[in-house]
């Protein structure tokens, strides 16, 4: 883009040679007026780390030193500042540019995600434990066989184990029940001290609708936080003591204190619908005993005490069998609401809106009412008092087996033979025998039994024959072949073994090839696969005469694979060139439709 | 007396069946006599009498169309008035006397068949059927009984329409766990024998001198099963693995077999005959039609 005279020095030292200093795209280039001087320079800007220059005011000239990334610097001194600040701004402007562009091309050539750097460490770690699989990624990828991204593409189980921990573990609620948590007492001056955190303000909305609905009533309309709890805390205070008498007269006087004090409307209501709308034959989702606060209880209070009561004020006891209901209840709803915030009244105004959703969904209309009766009296059907159903019947085929049985004689076919000789020498087969048996009975046993050489001649036989078969087959009928190996070859023929399914993987999936990236993918492996079936080779030839043949024998599948590999490969080559050549012809000839699935060979 | 048997019982108390192959055709034509055969066998069923108090042994003759129990050690009674008269030990007496009776039946009954025009073999799967039956009535006899084992001592060749009742005889035998060991002493392989003795993991040998046949017997196949766990015995290098057609009986290589029951056959047939299901069209003439298809097109 511009050009300078400049004298170029590689240290503050040296005495510079002229020169002529260019500034093109992506690079910087320093051409000397002396053509046999050997100080010419090509800088790429993407290796230019920093610029340096001197400063205008000082006494210095106007140099400016560029540093690259293998710490090398270039000094250039120029004839005037106005030429270092030009040169000095192109080369900023040069610099930023570069840095946006890696992204682009990265983008490009790696067609899957960007790796980040957790990714490679966690790569090189699934690398490093297994040697084996270690030793393919050094003989494919690094020899270029395989990209990095094939490599992976199938062995993604393990690098996702790791990796994948997106889903954050959801917290329950806990089985202590908030009624269980104790006031500090000062006895002193005779104050309670409750304590009061957002998840207790949770609890204590999501087992007590009524405190709820208080809530959003009267805060902040009527009155604040502070006060609201110090009510409620009172009725607790006054359960605590069971004192009814108390609970009642302040109820009277103070109605907010009253909704505390009495049992949950809103429970209740729920409860109610929730039994309405079960089906008593079908449906065991919600039963009598859901509505417990109507429970007959013991009347034992939550600190395990029995209690008289005067009847007036039943309404203000509540007992621990209600208490523990709701609040298992609760936890096992779990958290149905997302709200996290420390504002109490967001909170309550969730769970509200929470409940209101399943109410709607839970109010039945009539329709479904009737629906649900017909369902009802259909399911509550007796079978007895049922009309007979006369199912379409199939009629069974039972074979008899003896057909199968005569068949297979009657198909004999043998050389036909006289019948009459036949008879004859079987009689006179017969009469031998007898006769023979006959001889042994008056005889007895032939004596002696066995002559000695023969025993040993048998003796020597079978030991032959068991060392040969031991030869072959091996002392012990588990130890493999493989065992007999010598260390180095049985090692190369399993790493054989699972570099050529790694292969062979990866070619029989880029088959059928519609890009020229598949196309080269098949040619390079095609190569590393004539490569390994070269080695298999040398290896036949160069272990020992009797281990040879079994070796072979393991081997020849390997080899077998392979050969069917290549000969798709060729196969598929030829067909290619054959439908070039033709396709060609056919475009030279107008009125040929050339149709690819009417290919007449 | 039950106390004092299951101090007896020891891990090598075997039950020794042993098929002897009584076919008059084969033995007329071998140059060993049945009688020194015989002799060679019944010693070695004293021995192994003698091998542990327990052992029990059980004979049965596989005639040409017959077979039937000859001797079973745990019935006999012991003293026979016929000691005396023969150089024969007592103990062996009865089974002579059952061998000849079973001989005449066979006669018998072959006499009354019209002409049998098959090769001739013995009826082997007969013989296995009626020793896999006695060893089954002995599993079920209770938890105290010996190892079962059959000896298989066999001469003539192999009849390949006895095929699928040998090869389900064998299955049984593998999934009892008895092993099946075989002595061929015939002249041809017994593809039969080599089979079943792979199968159910027990010894085959065909030994080649008949005159050292008691040496041959005593130390191969007078090893009761806990033995073989520590004695090399000889193991046949290959199999001969070729089954028979179902439809002519020929021993065949290359076959066609129906993928629901797995019975082969030597020709293409329509539909499989054990079991019914009907065959598609052969490749072979599907690619034929096809391509005649494929002819006809660009004409119209």
């Amino acid at each position: 883009m511009s050009d300078w005279q400049v004298k170029y020095k590689s240290t503050v030292k040296d005495r510079g040679a002229r020169g002529i200093l260019k500034l093109r795209e992506g690079m910087l280039l320093f051409v000397p007026n002396d053509p046999n001087s050997d100080s010419k320079l090509k800088v790429l800007t993407p290796n230019i780390k920093s610029q340096k220059y001197t400063k205008e005011g000082s006494n210095k000239p106007p140099w400016l030193n560029l540093t690259n990334k293998q710490a090398r610097s270039h000094i250039f001194e120029f004839e005037n500042y106005q030429d270092m600040h030009a040169c000095r701004a192109l080369i900023t402007k040069a610099l930023a540019k570069c840095e946006e562009e890696p992204n682009k091309p990265a983008a490009v050539l790696t067609s899957a995600e960007q790796l980040s750097i957790a990714d490679l460490e966690l790569r090189f770690k699934v690398l490093r434990e297994n040697s084996e699989l270690q030793r393919l990624h050094k003989e494919f990828v690094e020899t270029k066989v395989l990209t990095e991204d094939e490599f992976w593409a199938t062995r993604k189980k393990l690098l996702g184990k790791d990796s994948i921990r997106k889903s954050k573990q959801q917290v329950g609620l806990k089985s202590m029940m908030v009624s269980g948590i104790k006031p500090s007492t000062d006895g002193r001056t005779n104050r309670v001290t409750f304590n009061l955190t957002s998840e207790i303000i949770f609890q204590i909305f999501a087992e007590k609708p009524a405190v709820r609905q208080a809530f959003i009533n009267y805060v902040p309309s009527k009155m604040t936080e502070k006060d609201f709890w110090t009510k409620y805390f009172r009725a607790e205070y006054l359960y605590s003591t069971k004192n009814t008498a108390v609970a009642a007269a302040e109820a009277a006087e103070d109605e907010e204190l009253a909704v505390f004090l009495k049992p949950d409307e809103i429970l209740a209501q729920e409860a109610r619908q929730k039994i309405r709308r079960v089906d008593p034959t079908l449906d065991m989702e919600a039963d009598q005993g859901d509505d417990y606060t109507h429970l007959m209880d013991h009347g034992i209070q939550r600190d395990g005490t029995m209690d008289v009561v005067e009847p007036q004020n039943g309404q203000f006891r509540r007992s621990l069998l209600q208490d523990l209901n709701r609040h298992a209840a609760v936890v096992l709803e779990g958290r149905n609401i997302d709200v996290d915030s420390e504002d109490t009244r967001s909170v309550a105004e969730a769970l509200a809106r929470v409940k209101q959703v399943s109410k709607a969904d839970g109010e039945t209309t009539k329709d479904a009412n009737q629906e649900r009766l017909a369902r009802m009296s259909r399911v509550a059907e007796m079978e007895d008092l049922q009309a007979p159903q006369n199912f379409p019947l199939a009629p069974l085929s039972i074979k008899d087996p003896r057909d199968y049985f005569e068949s297979q004689q009657g198909n004999v076919v043998n050389e036909p033979r006289g019948a009459g000789t036949l008879k004859r020498n079987v009689h006179e087969a017969y009469g031998s025998l007898k006769e023979s048996i006959l001889e042994i009975r008056t005889k007895g046993l032939s004596d002696p039994l066995i002559k000695p050489e023969v025993a040993f001649e048998v003796f020597r036989s079978l030991t032959q024959t068991i060392s040969t078969a031991k030869n072959i087959i091996g002392k012990n009928p588990r130890e493999s072949f493989l065992d007999r190996l010598p260390k180095s070859t049985r090692d190369e023929v399993l790493h054989h073994w699972t570099s050529i399914q790694e292969l062979l993987k990866h070619f029989w999936s880029s088959y059928p090839i519609t890009t020229t990236y598949l196309h080269t993918k098949a040619g390079k492996l095609k190569d590393a696969m004539s490569n390994s079936y070269s080695q298999l080779e040398a290896m036949k030839e160069s272990v020992q005469s009797e281990l040879r043949h079994q070796l072979s024998l393991l081997v020849r599948p390997m080899q077998q694979a392979l050969d069917a590999a290549f000969q798709h490969y060729d196969a598929d080559l030829q067909r290619r060139a054959a439908k070039s050549a033709r396709g060609s012809a056919g475009e030279a000839n107008g009125h040929w439709n050339y149709n690819k699935g009417v290919i007449i060979v | 007396m039950a106390t004092v048997a299951s101090k007896l019982y020891s891990d090598d108390v075997s039950l020794l069946v042993l098929l002897l192959d009584t076919n008059p055709l084969f033995w007329s034509n071998t140059s060993t006599t049945f009688s020194q055969f015989l002799s060679h066998v019944l010693a070695f069923l004293n021995a192994v009498l003698g091998l542990n108090q327990l052992n029990q042994v059980v004979v049965i003759a596989t005639g040409y169309c017959s077979c039937d129990y000859i001797y079973d050690s745990s019935l006999t009674l012991s003293g026979n008035s016929e000691s005396g008269r023969t150089g024969m030990p007592a103990l062996f007496a009865s089974l002579l006397e059952k061998l000849e009776d079973f001989i005449v039946k066979d006669e018998e009954l072959i006499k009354e068949q019209e002409h049998d025009e098959r090769i001739a073999s013995s009826l082997l799967s007969g013989s296995l059927s009626m020793a896999l039956c006695y060893i089954q009535r002995v599993f079920r006899s209770g938890h105290l009984h010996p190892q079962p084992r059959i000896l298989c001592l066999q001469g003539s060749p192999d009849g390949p329409e006895q095929y699928v009742a040998v090869m389900n005889s064998i299955f049984s035998a593998q999934r009892l766990m008895v092993p099946i060991d075989s002595c061929y002493i015939g002249t041809q392989n017994s593809a039969f024998l080599q089979q079943a003795s792979y199968i159910t993991s027990g010894v085959h040998h065909a030994p080649k001198q008949l005159d050292g046949l008691f040496q041959f017997l005593t130390t191969i196949f007078a090893t009761d099963l806990h033995t073989r766990s520590f004695v090399q015995l000889p193991k046949p290098v290959g199999v001969d693995f070729r089954a028979s057609c179902f439809c002519h009986k020929k021993t065949i290589d290359m076959g066609y077999v129906c993928s629901v029951c797995l019975s082969i056959f030597c020709e293409h047939h329509k539909k499989c005959s054990t079991c019914g299901s009907v065959f598609g069209q052969s490749k072979l003439d599907g690619a034929s039609t096809v391509s005649e298809k494929k002819r006809k097109a660009p004409d119209s």
